[in-house]
């Protein structure tokens, strides 16, 4: 049994299957991956699972309960945390705010009225965030401008973002896209350390072969809305169908 | 200092002593002099500056944090006022009950259209405040008028119960509104050669609730609370992502600045014991913005320094006559004087809202940060010139 | 059924006002992506064409009466118009009582110069701004304009009469078989909604049948596409802004002998219009249409002795109280695209 279990979901827009009988299982404490060619339902698929779309039929259960008719900010307090596919993060506010809002949400819940006391009181959550911002080299830059920071940056800062919240399960939606070569490279060897230094289970949906290659312990192909094949890297490698497919589209 | 940080401190400092001497800084030219007419340092418009300073600071919680623009935010000042004067009326003539009274009703007002009006965003939710406040504004002057006053508005009569207090004064007069026995309109004056100081009671009231009002502002601003509204300024979806609900922190932040309001409508009303419909219009609600922005939204001093701009602007252009501007400009010759003033008669007196567009667009098209933002502009540049100046000297020999 | 009739005609004009004015309000929200809160502003000085011509035909100059004195014994005199002078006393008068409706010429151009200024000289430089900026430096110009205009005539609403063939009343009930004296309805009032629907007509046809509407439909769909393709958009968006303007301004016009124009009739009718967007839906202009003739009816009906005993002040709200109904239920309102200002 997975921490993410997707049972028989269908989603339709209109004429178009968007997805069809989707099955899946995320085990936990691994990385999962899931591909396939542009249009078979990937980004429709993680949109079920954090509560943007609702499925026309089927199940997604999360560590035992369902996500289904939850909105997203009740998903996230379930352990669901999300990355975009552009770097999603508070513009106005500095990297330190930024830090912090997620660490409030993780002790306070989805609301809360903090009444009037500082937020530089808090120290527990700033000694949090501090830490989280050293973990990803980014404690020079806690004073500054969100929004006036690098791409790589504003990644790098949404991730620390979803993880300071110590989330069971860590969604990401082609976190290396439209990244130069070194960027991407940068961006696994970060997310090769998150996986080694926490028990966390990842959810990957990825275009690059090379980062799903180097990361990814199951991977599952898509297509046109169905799971084609599910298995380990090394035989997704050589699969005729996933050639087909996937990597005959490429070639 | 209270919580504070330095900076924040020395700001509410700065306000306070601003505050508690204005009746001096607002009145610099002597007695019967040409230029008295440009002292404003008289009660009333002094009441009137800290009361829409009140009403802006709240409004800028809303507006400057979260970025949700009302357009129907005078409603609650118009409610706040009504349930002050049935305070008065009703209860008695002490301020306290009313403005407590007016705060809790505008606050329970605002619970109810937030939460209708924050269900959409962006112009939809200007558009449905809009109506709303110009639902209230309808009624308040038609079918409600038993509660209201319609037209004539809301006054205080000699038969009002008044159950705490006396209907009547000793002389058969309706009494005044006060604060256990001090009354509001109390006044004291102090000559000074050729200068008049008045210092009144109900001004210095209304300035002691609005500095604590801003002191809570400052607070929201530097809390968690306020952090979490700009973040939804900033970017919803990620806040959404990121567990947090958006919907009850604009709605907390709808409802405190519609207290906000409610508490200036109760002071107004505490000034001058009468309410009417026509401080719910929606002009009313566009006045607030246009202090706001005048001032410099989503800065703590902006708003305070935007109503006072306004409400001085309101008082003293409009006193400028023709006359006036022949006075000033009587050293010019004859035929260049009339075009002088025939060039600057339509921006004076009944003009001055022509003024205040011109004004404002300016700012919104030059200086969006308002007030604020161009008091930073003019600090860098004085700043850089001094900064220039070591400068220009390090290049002399280092000792 | 006699008195439902009289209740929609009575709604027509007021409605046909509302929906002139929506229809700009979305042609510029739909190519710029622009909320204009001037709108308002391009009605009331559209009305205030009317009163500028109509005093412009009725400047005289004294004249001498032959053989007659004052009683002071100087030569009476007596005011002609100069109009008298050019077209000779018949059809000099005749001009003067059809200024209202010949001020539509003289508006068209003035409307769309106005427009035009408007959207080169300020509104351009907000494309990029947010909507909330928008609001606020068109705001600002509508202050503007109408107190310019309060300065050169007053804050006193000017009266501006129809013709004199079509003031007063006729029975519209006996013309469609109802007994006669049960539906009495301005003439004036039937003019202003044919000419509404004129208008109206004109603008669909003109966006439905030109290549120049088929180019601004397309950039309101999908403006970056068009750009692409190579189609210089923003000139055709600045003449949109100025037929914009020429349609809120005939609107101005033609209404003059309903109700006076004053300076504020502008903001008075922006508020409710922006409902009357919102309710059609941001972005569809039949949705302005449809909302702009709905509310006016059905403000018409709520302002029915019936229905106000029964309901005290509806008459007041109920424009507003349908825009939140309509906001809540259908938050695109009536017929909305998807997509549109949902940020």
């Amino acid at each position: 049994m997975g921490i993410l279990e997707v049972k028989d979901v269908n989603k339709r827009f209109g004429g178009l299957q968007a997805l069809g009988n989707v099955n899946l299982s995320v085990a936990e404490n691994t990385c999962h991956a899931i591909i396939g060619p542009n249009g078979a339902g990937k980004s429709t698929l993680l949109n079920c699972l954090v509560g943007k779309l609702i499925p026309d039929t089927g199940s997604v259960m999360f560590d035992g309960q369902s996500v289904l008719g939850r909105t997203p900010f009740e998903i996230n307090q379930m352990g669901i945390s999300r990355v975009f596919q552009t770097p999603e993060i508070f513009g106005d506010l500095t990297v330190m705010e930024n830090m912090l809002i997620p660490c409030f949400a993780k002790r306070d819940g989805s609301f809360a009225l903090h009444g009037i006391r500082s937020v530089m009181s808090e120290a527990e959550l700033r000694d949090q965030a501090e830490h989280m911002l050293e973990e990803v080299n980014m404690i020079d830059k806690r004073d500054m401008h969100s929004a006036s920071m690098s791409r790589g940056d504003k990644r790098r800062l949404e991730m620390a973002m979803c993880l300071v919240q110590k989330p069971k399960l860590l969604l990401l939606d082609e976190p290396t896209a439209g990244m130069a070569r070194a960027d991407t490279n940068n961006t696994i060897d970060l997310l090769k350390e998150i996986k080694e230094k926490r028990n966390i289970t990842i959810a990957i949906i990825e275009h690059d072969m090379h980062v799903v290659f180097s990361l990814a312990e199951r991977i599952t192909v898509l297509a046109q809305g169905t799971p084609l094949v599910e298995d380990t890297p090394e035989n997704i490698k050589g699969h005729p169908k996933v050639k087909e497919a996937y990597l005959g589209e490429a070639a | 200092m209270f919580g504070l940080n330095k900076k924040d401190a020395s700001l509410l400092l700065i306000v306070a002593v601003l505050v508690a001497f204005a009746p001096f800084l607002l009145n610099p030219f002597p007695e019967g002099s040409a230029m008295a007419q440009f002292n404003a340092g008289y009660p009333d418009l002094m009441q009137r500056f800290v009361i829409f300073g009140i009403f802006a600071i709240g409004f800028n919680i809303l507006f400057g944090l979260t970025g949700y623009l009302s357009f129907g935010h005078a409603a609650f000042l118009g409610v706040g006022s009504y349930a002050a004067v049935w305070m008065f009326k009703l209860l008695s003539m002490n301020v306290l009950p009313a403005i407590v009274l007016a705060v809790i009703t505008a606050g329970i007002f605002a619970l109810i259209i937030g939460y209708v009006s924050l269900r959409r965003s962006g112009i939809y939710f200007s558009i449905l405040t809009l109506a709303f406040a110009q639902m209230s504004f309808a009624l308040a002057y038609s079918v409600l008028t038993p509660i209201t006053g319609g037209e004539t508005g809301l006054q205080l009569a000699l038969d009002d119960p008044r159950i705490l207090g006396s209907a009547t004064t000793a002389e058969g007069n309706i009494p005044v509104p006060g604060l256990f026995g001090l009354e509001m309109r109390d006044s004291v004056e102090l000559m000074m050669g050729s200068w008049v100081f008045t210092f009144n009671l109900g001004y210095y009231f209304c300035a002691i609730i609005m500095l604590i009002a801003f002191y809570l502002s400052i607070r929201i601003f530097r809390s968690p609370f306020g952090m979490m509204l700009r973040a939804i300024k900033s970017n919803q979806q990620r806040l959404n992502y990121t567990g947090l609900n958006p919907r009850p922190y604009t709605l907390a932040a709808f409802v405190i600045s519609g207290m906000y309001a409610g508490l200036a409508g109760g002071l107004m009303a505490s000034m001058d014991p009468l309410a009417g419909a026509e401080r719910m219009f929606w002009t009313a609600s566009g006045e607030v913005v246009l202090m706001t922005i005048l001032g410099g939204v989503g800065t703590l001093i902006g708003p305070v320094l935007g109503a006072g701009m306004i409400k001085y602007m309101e008082n003293i252009i409009s006193k400028i006559n023709s006359d006036i501007l022949h006075g000033w400009f009587a050293f010019l010759p004859d035929g260049l004087e009339d075009l002088v003033v025939t060039m600057i008669y339509p921006f004076i007196g009944k003009g001055w809202h022509l003024t205040l567009g011109i004004v404002f667009m300016l700012v919104v098209i030059f200086l969006p940060g308002g007030l604020v933002e161009g008091g930073q502009r003019l600090a860098k540049l004085f700043g850089r010139k001094k900064a220039d100046n070591p400068k220009s000297a390090s290049t002399e020999p280092a000792e | 059924m006699d008195a439902i009739i009289l209740q929609i005609l009575n709604g027509l004009d007021k409605g046909s006002a509302y929906a002139l004015i929506a229809l700009g309000l979305t042609l510029i929200f739909g190519t710029l992506g622009v909320v204009n809160f001037a709108h308002g502003a391009l009605f009331m000085i559209g009305a205030f064409c009317a009163v500028t011509l109509s005093r412009l035909l009725s400047l005289s100059h004294e004249v001498a009466i032959p053989g007659e004195v004052d009683f002071l014994g100087n030569p009476a005199t007596r005011d002609v118009p100069y109009v008298f002078d050019i077209f000779g006393e018949a059809l000099g008068s005749s001009i003067i009582d059809w200024a209202v409706p010949l001020s539509i010429l003289f508006a068209i151009p003035i409307m769309i110069l106005v427009g035009v200024i408007m959207e080169r000289g300020l509104i351009k430089h907000f494309y990029k701004r947010p909507h909330a900026d928008q609001i606020l430096v068109t705001f600002g110009l509508a202050i503007v304009l109408q107190e310019i205009i309060k300065y050169y005539y007053g804050a006193n609403p000017i009266p501006t009469p129809a013709p004199a063939a079509f003031t007063g009343s006729f029975d519209f009930g006996a013309l469609i078989g109802f007994e006669p004296n049960t539906i009495i309805y301005p003439y004036w009032r039937l003019v202003y909604f044919a000419f509404a629907a004129v208008v109206i007509g004109a603008v669909f046809a003109f966006l439905q049948f030109t290549t120049f509407g088929m180019v601004v439909r397309a950039g309101m769909a999908d403006r970056e596409t068009v750009g692409l393709l190579g189609i210089n958009i923003d000139k055709r968006f600045t003449i949109m802004f100025g037929l914009a303007a020429a349609v809120a301004g005939l609107a101005g016009v033609m209404y003059t002998p309903i109700n006076s124009p004053n300076y504020h009739m502008g903001m008075d009718f922006l508020v409710l219009s922006f409902v009357v967007v919102v309710v059609g839906g941001m972005g569809s202009l039949p949705g302005a249409v449809l909302a702009g003739f709905l509310l006016g009816i059905l403000e018409s009906f709520a302002s029915m002795r019936e229905v106000i005993d029964i309901i005290p002040g509806i008459n007041q709200v109920i424009i507003y109280l349908v825009a939140i109904v309509i906001l809540l239920t259908r938050p695109r309102g009536l017929m909305g695209r998807k997509g549109v200002m949902e940020d």
